[in-house]
């Protein structure tokens, strides 16, 4: 049915897309072929809209209005901007991966000297080598039409290995930089692969040049992390706010594994973030904490799918989201408890804030339990800010807008104390300051 | 581990055939043709002696129906409903009543071994009636038709309006068509669309202006005939600074063959009035196997119209083989407050997807929503509500708990909330919680003398504890024993 | 010049009169109670003073050191030296009590004109008023009144007086809530704070508090009024009559 529903305007513009811009995508034979039907799979899924339950709050065929082609390879000037809207994001002491246009910028990264146990390729590499396994590459089982359509057009992206019993020194950071020439959509996709006892840690972050038109991100990140290793993990969206982003990541993890990840958007326009977090070891640990910072009219959607398919795996969730203006923040938190998978410790708790009349907070936190012996509840609150506090910090001399950053950063504080380092814990602190920043 | 495995096992040889409702009465009854058409609808309105403007409506409905198509969204599964194949219309063959004197006397046993008082004389005289007790005025509805409503008399001195629909359509057609499909608009879904093109009989109320009802009003429903459907339609109108505490019953024989219930109750309270409606369902919830148990299809909505109005649900539901549905409130009035305490048990093979939607559209409205869903057997229990509130509803405030409690490690228990805020003054406070019962606590309740079924039940009953006191004093005991029974076959 | 002079007060909460023409003067380095019964309007007179939103002023002025207090935001009165200490301190989860307190001092200070306080400056302050209050360094690094106990709020409130030393503390119902033992420790926190260039107004219903905090004058309120003033001997007076002699007065 939804075929039908498919056929607007935007709908029928990313029918083309494989057709126009096919002979660029890297890779033959097999992956061709795998693109194919992937692109088929997301032609009979057709544009997610508010009849697909999970997509009931974000409605592409209302926010997605127009379908950009595919982004160029960047150029001289175009890396030139980029280099230049890198400066203030740079992070001391990680090991920098940058993505310009959707494709990998080697003079911008740092590839050199890697460390035993770890290896780099890009995707585009991996792909026209067809060496991969393509499970490996096209993993992600899932019936979501925005991946389906991300595997059939992927063009760039990272695949990265972190050997058995490897505990990087540094972490990784991954910077999707839109040089913002011209209106484009890029197509990334980047691969994790963590071995038994690795540890790691991630940073994505999302940005723009200067003066970055209008643009669309469709970006995954699929991750497996091997029994007992350790992936740590913060993305940062601060897209420009004419962008469109659509991300999402699949992740699965052995026995005894744990998986500390936090997300923040305070930039796009448009902004979608699903992760599919199953535990596939028992005695696994997940912490998944994120923040929405929203002004104007920026839509931003959270939705979260944790799989406790084995017994004895503990999962945490903490969300804010903070709305002023014409904002519209989502968040959809779905655990799953499998028939098997006794002794599950899940907790969700999600809470928004409301700072002007016209913004908006639609929370979805869901559960499915199929087995007995577990503990799992879930929070929601919405509501503006108390003023009881506001008056009993104005009555020790903060300005108003003083004594709301300070409550904003306490409430938002909740989910980014989670963050496991110090230093990307700060990284995130200071990303949120920008945001107060920007407000006042 | 031992004492909660015992359970378990026990769940596993579950006996739901312990229905105690589940005898049928053998009457001759008076049947519309097999199958569903215009002709069906005339059929139905014809015996009715329905005005020409009512026919038109269910017309209407009926031709919308034609158009859509049946929700998938519920969590529940069930094989296609051939609307062909089932009776619209049954009415036990004595018509025309004109006093109790003349009911069928298998009907009246009927509702006799069901233990509810039709014989308002009974109750009058009320040699043994327990002091305190309060009298309940009731509208019984066997199949299609209403066999008898009590307390006519008495209710009519205080200006209460009390009577079948069917009636109410003939005698007071202004307030049914002021009202009727106001708040559930023939349009609205699948079976509520259904049901008004169909609806054969049901209750009216209406309280005037000031007026407290001076009894308990409660309707028992019951579906004997082999493959007829149920589609049963309320109207409750409290005036303004009207009260009225509705209680509703429902039951129906064990049969092979799965039932359609399909009703429609609408609430009405306009400035400063309250209605209470109360729902004990025990519909026959179908054998070990799943085979047979009522489709369970019901919309209900109540509209705080007026300000300062309150419409609360409260419901218990213990039976059918699939339960849809979602007592609403819109809160239109400003100040107004909507409320609904649910206990949904499912056992066996049932399925339950129910829940809640509260609306917020006027000032300052408020509302408060406790669920407690128990899970045993194979069954799946879900809850879905929704809380929104839209722009203008400035001051809304909600407040939600809901608590999953599982026995036995082969059932499923979920959580579906929508929580929606258009409005930085909303307030909204959700939570939810799902267990299974503490071992401790059972070996504790065992250790100091009780037996694993009781310690089970205490438990049990602990735990919907805040909803049970939500129910009038005489439905609280019946839903006490009810929980029992349904959990019979879990616990011993 | 006085430093408070409420002048025929008139003030409403959502249609009702709650104080009805209230004048009062406060004068540098005095102390000054405010006794009466419960609903008498005590703490409607300290919010009032402090800016809190929800009260209509229908009538009357509140002058603190010759300028228009009612004119102002609540952070205003702050920096020029108000100070509420309250009956409920708020809980603030998430903000450290040590964030919140650098905060505050330097928006206040910053507002005067002055410099801010450098974090080493800051913290041997700090350090050395809760020290005097007997206040753990681990209380401040805790979430603003979070988990505190009774006492414990108000020493924090008495840490916040003594640290932005303000020129007039309105302690409403300092003792609510405080065993004996807290409630001393609260006392001669707030009696280090007295001198001749600070005014404080004490409410309180009982007289309990005034044998810690010895106030200069006394004052009697009952239905939205001051009935009577008096000096210190007023209260044991109160202690021994009770509040039903001026509920006539009123």
């Amino acid at each position: 049915m939804n075929l039908v529903l498919a056929k607007n305007e935007t709908g029928r513009a990313l029918s083309d897309l494989l057709a126009v811009a096919g002979d660029r995508l890297p890779g033959a034979g097999a992956i061709a072929d795998a693109r194919r039907q992937a692109f088929d799979a997301y032609q009979r899924a057709g544009l997610p809209n508010r009849r697909v339950e999970d997509w009931k709050y974000t409605d592409l065929r209302v926010l997605m209005r127009d379908v950009l082609p595919l982004a160029a390879t960047p150029d001289a000037a175009a890396l030139t901007r980029a280099g230049r809207a890198l400066k203030p994001h740079a992070i001391e002491g990680v090991r920098r991966l940058v993505l310009v246009d959707g494709a990998f910028a080697p003079d911008l990264s740092d590839v050199a000297g890697l460390e035993k146990g770890l290896g780099i390729r890009t995707l585009r590499k991996t792909m026209e080598a067809g060496d991969a396994p393509q499970a490996q590459l096209f993993a992600p089982d899932t019936s979501d039409a925005m991946v389906a359509l991300n595997s059939a057009m992927m063009t760039d992206g990272l695949v990265i290995e972190v050997a058995d019993g490897t505990v990087l020194s540094q972490p990784i950071h991954i910077v999707h930089i839109a040089s913002g020439a011209v209106p484009a959509a890029m197509f990334t996709r980047s691969l994790l692969r963590l071995g038994k006892s690795a540890g790691a840690t991630l940073v994505e972050s999302y940005i723009a040049a200067e003066g970055a038109k209008t643009y669309q991100v469709h970006d995954s990140l699929v991750v497996s992390i091997g029994d007992n290793a350790r992936l740590d993990h913060v993305r940062l969206v601060e897209d420009s706010r004419e962008a469109f982003n659509i991300s999402s990541a699949v992740v699965s993890l052995g026995a005894h594994a744990h998986f500390n990840t936090f997300g923040m958007t305070s930039g796009a326009s448009v902004s979608r973030y699903q992760a599919v977090i199953a535990f596939a070891g028992e005695g696994s640990q997940v912490e998944t904490n994120g923040v929405n910072l929203l002004n104007g009219r920026q839509h931003a959607d959270t939705t979260l799918f944790l799989d406790h398919a084995v017994p004895n795996c503990a999962s945490r969730e903490i969300f804010r989201a903070v709305i002023d203006d014409r904002g519209h923040s989502v968040f959809q938190g779905r655990i799953i408890v499998r028939p098997k998978a006794q002794k599950t410790d899940a907790k969700m708790m999600t809470r928004a804030l409301l700072l002007s009349d016209e913004a908006e907070a639609d929370n979805k936190p869901e559960l499915e339990i199929f087995a007995d012996d577990v503990t799992c509840g879930h929070g929601a609150t919405t509501g503006a800010l108390d003023e009881g506090l506001l008056f009993y910090l104005r009555a020790r001399g903060l300005s108003e807008k003083e004594a709301q950053a300070l409550l904003i950063q306490a409430f938002v504080g909740e989910a980014i104390e989670q963050i496991a380092s110090d230093s990307l814990r700060e990284l995130a602190i200071s990303a949120a300051e920008r945001w107060l920043a920007a407000r006042s | 581990m031992a004492a909660v495995q015992e359970t378990v096992d026990r769940v596993r040889r579950i006996d739901v055939d312990q229905y105690r409702y589940g005898f049928e009465t053998v009457i001759e009854s008076d049947k519309a043709p097999k199958g569903l058409s215009e002709d069906t609808v005339r059929f139905i309105s014809a015996k009715k002696n329905e005005p020409a403007w009512m026919l038109e409506w269910r017309l209407e409905a009926y031709r919308r129906w034609l158009t859509m198509t049946e929700p998938k969204w519920a969590r529940v599964n069930y094989p296609k409903i051939d609307y062909q194949d089932l009776y619209y219309y049954s009415a036990p063959k004595k018509k025309e009543l004109a006093s109790l004197d003349e009911v069928d006397p298998e009907i009246l046993k009927t509702y006799e071994k069901l233990g509810i008082p039709l014989r308002e004389v009974e109750m009058l005289e009320g040699v043994v009636r327990p002091e305190g007790e309060r009298k309940i005025a009731v509208d019984a509805v066997f199949d299609s038709v209403s066999v008898a409503t009590t307390f006519q008399k008495e209710l009519k001195q205080a200006g209460v309006i009390f009577m079948p629909i069917s009636e109410a359509i003939r005698e007071h057609p202004e307030l049914v068509k002021k009202y009727l499909g106001t708040v559930v608009p023939t349009s609205d879904n699948y079976f509520a669309t259904l049901n008004s093109a169909v609806f054969s009989d049901g209750s009216f109320v209406y309280v005037p202006p000031g007026v407290r009802c001076p009894m308990e009003l409660s309707t028992y429903f019951r579906i004997n005939e082999r493959n007829t459907g149920q589609f049963e339609r309320t109207l409750i109108i409290a005036d303004k600074g009207a009260y009225v505490s509705y209680l509703e019953g429902c039951t129906a024989p064990q049969r092979d063959e799965n039932q359609l219930h399909a009703a429609v109750v609408e609430l009405v309270t306009l400035d400063d009035a309250e209605i209470k409606y109360s729902t004990v369902q025990n519909w026959y919830p179908g054998n070990s196997e799943g085979k047979g148990g009522i489709y369970n299809f019901v919309t209900k909505r109540g509209d705080c119209r007026g300000n300062n109005s309150k419409i609360s649900w409260t419901q218990v539901e213990t039976g059918s083989a699939i339960t849809w549905k979602y007592p609403s409130c819109i809160l239109r009035g400003d100040n107004s407050r909507g409320e609904f305490y649910s206990i949904a048990i499912s056992n066996g093979h049932q399925q339950v997807d129910s829940g809640t939607k509260m609306i917020h559209l006027g000032k300052n409205t408020t509302s408060r929503i406790i669920s407690k869903g128990i899970a045993a057997g194979v069954s799946q229990n879900t809850y879905r509500g929704l809380v929104t509130a839209h722009r203008k509803a400035t001051g809304a405030r909600n407040f939600t708990a809901c608590d999953s409690l599982l026995i036995g490690d082969r059932c499923g228990a979920h959580t579906v909330p929508y929580i929606e805020a258009k409005n930085s003054s909303a307030l909204f406070e959700h939570e939810a919680t799902t267990s299974k019962i503490s071992e401790d606590v059972l070996f504790y309740c065992i250790q100091r003398g009780l037996s694993q079924e009781e310690a089970v039940g205490l438990v049990v009953n602990g735990f919907v504890k805040d909803v049970l006191q939500q129910l009038p004093m005489e439905f609280a005991v019946e839903a006490q024993k009810l929980i029992s029974i349904s959990l019979e076959g879990s616990v011993g | 010049m006085a430093l408070l002079e409420v002048k025929n007060l008139q003030v409403r909460v959502e249609e009702r009169e709650i104080l009805h023409g209230l004048s009062l003067t406060v004068n540098k380095g005095e102390v000054h109670a405010i006794m009466g019964p419960n609903g008498s309007g005590k703490s409607t007179l300290s919010h009032v003073i402090a800016g809190k939103p929800g009260y209509e002023v229908t009538g009357g002025e509140i002058l603190f050191k010759g300028e228009n207090l009612l004119e102002m935001s609540p952070d205003q009165r702050s920096s020029k030296g108000v100070f509420l200490a309250f009956q409920y301190p708020v809980e603030i989860p998430g903000v450290a009590t040590m964030t919140f307190l650098r905060t505050a001092l330097n928006a206040q200070r910053k507002a005067r004109g002055e410099s801010e306080f450098s974090t080493p400056d800051f913290l041997k302050k700090v350090r050395e008023v809760a020290a005097r209050l007997n206040i753990p360094q681990d209380m401040l690094r805790r979430g603003v009144n979070v988990g505190f106990s009774g006492g414990e709020k108000k020493r924090n409130e008495v840490l916040q007086m003594a640290l932005f030393e303000p020129s007039l503390c309105i302690l409403d119902e300092m003792d609510s809530g405080l065993d004996i033992d807290a409630l001393r420790v609260a006392a001669d926190g707030v009696n280090a704070l007295r001198s001749p260039e600070r005014a404080m107004v004490v409410i309180t219903h009982y007289q309990r508090l005034l044998n810690y905090i010895v106030p200069d004058v006394v004052h009697v309120m009952s239905k939205g009024r001051v009935v009577k003033s008096g000096g210190k001997e007023l209260a044991l007076e109160l202690e021994a009559s009770g509040y039903a002699q001026f509920e006539d007065a009123a």
